[in-house]
């Protein structure tokens, strides 16, 4: 379904990763661990083609067709959901009407007839309940004046709505407390967890493995893959440290 | 008769970033009165959206003791579209004007205003968003005056610019004179480009760049009709301006 091989890529000349390579299969969900400057987030942006992280080598293959090649909207599209670190503050626009017109953009590129208010609003309505966010949040300005863990679990619901057959999440289960953890847990099995859809988890910490179970873990350390194994990799980390594991 | 009243040029304060050389034949003296009656509410809705050359509406308001004007309007056409409003205000009169201004190619679009508070207690709110591309220009002239007997007065001036390209520029003057002492006077003027961190998470969510800057500028210009309460007149303001954007862009 994904396939890296051999990236390389820079932010404003300073090489960020170095040869990455990994392959994800449908109805798998991989999780990359790795300290702090690994390259975790770099990967996620350049899955996603923002601009400023340059592809300097290497190829990624997205359900048969070059990812690199396409514009980030083409990429969405095509089924790729990033799911953000710090979800981005829209101010004057509502979750609801961003959401419909980015699911109706996406729609219209694979041929498909845009979805009614009502049909949009009943399909918000159920995504939400899924995330238990209440619907008064999605009138809201997108991100505007929620907090922190608010942020993570719209970023759920918009993934919901969207329903991409893959996602990148970066760091979604950072600054979530224990019971939002479980939900946004959760929503990810319900919304992700299907024998036609894959998940690359980009995280810090072990705890969210406990609710979505990776089948497999890879350390990234200074822009490579340094070691894979099963979910055991990820409790011998939170033991053990980087450092000891990855050596 | 036959006077030959001479075109302004930019020596003049009013005139200071406008396209003087778009005035030749234009109607310089056709002001329009609008008086306000004490204790009534007036409203108006103004739109500059078809004309090619130069377009100019003056207004002379007048709003008596207590009473209420509210303008709003959208200037998205002519080598020059201006739009000017002298306003005079009454003992606890209020005065409000939202305004948006959008253009490329070598337009000027442009508000001027002059609001008097000649009395105590009157109230103002001007809100103006300008939003350009191409060579095109966006100005806000906007001169307060408060004589020395209208205390209590309140006005806010609030302008911010928005610029798509390379090229374009806005111009915001905001000139207060003030001899009251018990005022409260707030003005601010911004300018900024599209913000390029929301654009790409737009980008992300399965937006083109072309829906991605309507939307944000829609949410930008959407300030200067927040006090419209008419939904229907505020989508039309809304799709005057934003087909000129799609048309340009």
């Amino acid at each position: 379904m994904l396939k890296i091989d051999n990236l390389q890529a820079e932010i404003g000349g300073t090489r960020i990763l170095n040869g990455l390579s990994l392959e994800v299969n449908a109805g798998e969900v991989h999780a990359i661990m790795g300290p702090n400057g690994a390259g975790k987030s770099t990967l996620a942006y350049v899955l996603g083609g923002r601009p400023g992280y340059e592809v300097t080598g290497g190829s990624v293959e997205f359900i048969g067709r070059d990812l690199l090649d396409m514009e980030p909207h083409e990429r969405a599209a095509a089924g790729m959901f990033l799911g953000f670190q710090y979800p981005v503050e829209i101010p004057g626009v509502s979750n609801v009407q961003f959401l419909r017109e980015a699911l109706n953009a996406q729609r219209q590129v694979r041929g498909e007839e845009p979805l009614s208010g009502g049909d949009f609003l009943r399909l918000a309505k159920e995504k939400a309940g899924l995330l238990k966010l209440d619907m008064d949040m999605l009138k809201r300005h997108v991100n505007v004046g929620f907090s922190g863990g608010e942020k993570k679990r719209a970023e759920m619901v918009q993934m919901g709505i969207l329903d991409p057959q893959f996602a990148v999440l970066d760091e979604t289960d950072s600054g979530l407390d224990i019971d939002a953890l479980r939900i946004v847990g959760e929503g990810i099995n319900a919304i992700m967890r299907a024998p036609e859809k894959g998940v690359l988890l980009i995280t810090h910490y072990q705890r969210l493995l406990d609710y979505v179970k990776p089948d497999y873990v890879h350390i990234l350390s200074k822009g490579r893959i340094v070691k894979t194994g099963g979910p055991d990799l990820a409790l011998r980390l939170e033991e053990e440290g980087y450092e000891a594991v990855a050596a | 008769m036959n006077a030959l009243t001479a075109l302004p040029t930019r020596k003049d304060e009013a005139w200071r970033y406008s396209a003087v050389e778009a005035l030749v034949g234009a109607d310089l003296d056709a002001w329009r009165a609008i008086d306000v009656p004490a204790g009534e509410s007036y409203r108006e809705c103004l739109t500059i959206e078809d004309s090619e050359s130069t377009e100019l509406r003056r207004l002379r308001v007048s709003i008596g003791e207590s009473a209420r004007c509210e303008l709003f309007a959208v200037i998205a056409a002519g080598r020059l579209g201006r739009i000017e409003v002298e306003v005079r205000l009454a003992k606890g009169a209020h005065f409000e004007l939202g305004g948006v201004t959008l253009g490329g190619r070598d337009t000027v679009r442009e508000f001027v205003t002059r609001v008097v508070h000649a009395e105590p207690e009157a109230t103002s709110n001007q809100v103006i968003r300008s939003v350009h591309w191409g060579k095109g220009t966006g100005n806000f002239l906007g001169q307060i005056d408060v004589v020395r007997d209208a205390q209590k007065t309140d006005a806010a001036q609030s302008f911010k610019g928005l610029l798509l390209e390379k090229g374009a520029s806005v111009n915001a003057v905001p000139q207060l004179e003030i001899f009251a002492d018990d005022v409260k006077c707030a003005h601010g003027a911004s300018v900024g480009q599209l913000d390029e961190t929301a654009r790409f998470y737009m980008a992300a969510r399965g937006l083109s760049p072309e829906l991605a800057r309507r939307l944000l500028v829609q949410a930008f210009i959407g300030d200067a009709f927040v006090a419209l309460d008419d939904e229907a007149e505020r989508e039309r303001l809304m799709g005057v301006a934003l087909a000129k954007l799609d048309l340009h862009l």
